[in-house]
């Protein structure tokens, strides 16, 4: 497979770690209300589904950088790749 | 119709024309009192064992394709009970003795060959765990030996025993272990199962659930409403997809497994190799193949094929361990689709909607446990309490912390 880095262009997915499902960028607030319940969900349960799913991808023998890329998991086929950063950015976290 | 030795020399001289077809086709009915979601292994061993053991017939068992064409046609068939955990081990041995008495139980040849696991040890941490899992086995009664690299040496002359990275300083041996002719288990369930009035629907896809007042009443499936008083569902694989339809998110993750065959050669592996420090297992088929295995291909996928660079990382183990596999050419090669689940251990349980039970993420170990899960999966649909050495797999041990970790290596799938 080959990913489309959006500063590198079109990289080998051999170069990248694989983590699984982008909603593990929304680590819950351990201080909340709920938050047993809140993480036990985020660390283990997965929507799995046969289709397009959104993953983060690391970069690791590259730029080290991490990115959202959405990809059918049937096909293979990716149709975008984004910085995990901007995704995170747009979410209003970061700065 | 039972097999034998009679009944083939009978049939032999009167031309074959007395051969039956091993399982009926029939039509759903209406209603059932269990309903197996899943034709694979799993699931046709749950009905043989629902009806010769629990005496529940009125049982279908729906497949979406054809019988065999799942996992349970797509697996390296080897067999072994070389676990160390307690919520692990005792489940597994079970299974281990009921694939000696396969044969007899389902009167088909299924080709159980106890020809011995070995697993080499390449450094002295390894031997210390090793050691440790094979004093676990000894207690739970199934057997172990630790062999010194000489004695390895002597079954095993060809192997790469002085690689720089990973010398051979040992193995630890399951002498029961052995390989079991996949697709035959397939057969001999269902022809076994279907003996006893199960009736086992082929080409039928479970489309939905009804669920009414958090009770499950039957499967909407392609060919229409089919009742039931309870639903089991063993279709690993595709488990999240499946019980997304009952609004359940599982503790799971679907990734391709890759296997390997060569063409036949002549007997040169006497038992199973497992070379666990670079992850490369093998064995020879009856036929003369061999057949190996490595790491799974590594991101989620549905897809029943593989990648290109785990093919290069398997064959890489492979001449590490085996330099003369480098002369074989390689015959074939296919991806079948595994549960991941978050701790590497499967579930056998009840879910929270009556009546709807589920039995899953086997990872990619599901062959070796089939006639146990079948028997554990049974045990619950039949008495609504799990098996003893079923207790452990259960849905809450995530949110409970009591994970069975067999590998060591936390809650993250892609790790396994």
């Amino acid at each position: 497979m080959i990913i489309n880095h959006p500063l590198l262009g079109p990289c080998d997915a051999q170069e990248f770690t694989y983590l699984g499902d982008a909603r593990l960028i929304d680590r819950p607030d351990g201080m909340a209300g709920g938050a047993e319940d809140a993480f036990y969900d985020y660390a283990y349960l997965r929507d799995n589904p046969a289709g397009e799913h959104r993953e983060l991808w690391f970069h690791e023998q590259g730029d080290r950088s991490w990115l959202v890329v959405t990809r059918n998991t049937v096909t293979h086929e990716i149709t975008s790749v984004e910085l995990a950063r901007d995704v995170a950015r747009k979410q209003g976290r970061g700065v | 119709m039972r097999y034998s030795g009679f009944k083939i020399l009978k049939e032999a001289l009167s031309g074959h024309k007395g051969w039956t077809p091993a399982w009926r086709n029939p039509d759903p009915k209406p209603h059932y009192d269990i309903v197996i979601i899943g034709g694979g292994g799993h699931g046709l061993a749950t009905a043989h064992y629902l009806a010769s053991k629990f005496s529940q017939c009125n049982v279908a068992v729906l497949e979406k394709g054809w019988i065999g064409g799942g996992n349970v046609g797509r697996n390296t068939t080897i067999i072994r009970s070389n676990y160390l955990l307690d919520g692990n081990e005792p489940f597994y041995e079970f299974s281990l003795k009921l694939w000696e008495g396969l044969e007899q139980d389902l009167n088909y040849n299924a080709m159980v060959s106890q020809r011995g696991i070995l697993n080499l040890i390449h450094s002295d941490a390894q031997r210390d765990a090793f050691i440790r899992r094979g004093n676990g086995m000894i207690l739970h009664g199934a057997g172990a030996e630790l062999l010194s690299a000489d004695q390895v040496r002597r079954e095993y002359p060809f192997l790469n025993f002085d690689d720089a990275r990973f010398p051979i300083k040992g193995g630890l041996a399951q002498r029961r272990g052995g390989t079991v002719r996949h697709d035959a288990v397939a057969w001999g369930y269902a022809r076994a199962a279907d003996s006893r009035g199960v009736d086992i629907i082929q080409n039928c896809e479970v489309t939905g659930f009804r669920i009414e007042n958090g009770t499950c009443l039957g499967v909407e499936t392609t060919r229409g409403f089919i009742g039931a008083g309870k639903v089991g569902v063993a279709v690993a694989g595709n488990s999240s997809r499946v019980m997304a339809q009952a609004g359940m998110r599982l503790p799971i993750e679907s990734h391709v497994l890759q296997a390997f065959v060569t063409e036949g050669l002549k007997p040169v592996l006497p038992g199973v190799i497992t070379f666990g420090a670079g992850h490369f297992y093998c064995s020879q088929s009856d036929k003369g193949g061999l057949v190996f295995g490595g790491d799974i291909d590594g991101y989620n996928s549905y897809a029943q094929r593989g990648n290109l660079p785990v093919i290069e990382d398997v064959a890489e183990g492979g001449m590490a361990l085996f330099p003369g596999l480098g002369r074989v050419r390689l015959l074939r090669m296919w991806g079948g689709v595994m549960d991941m689940s978050m701790d590497g251990s499967p579930i056998i349980d009840r879910t929270h909607i009556d009546g709807l039970y589920f039995n899953g993420g086997w990872c990619y170990g599901g062959f070796k446990a089939t006639p146990a899960s079948g028997w554990c999966f049974a045990h619950l649909l039949a008495t609504d309490t799990p098996h003893d050495v079923a207790k452990a797999y259960r849905f809450d041990r995530f949110r409970r912390g009591r994970m069975i970790d067999e590998k060591g290596m936390g809650a993250q799938p892609n790790l396994h």
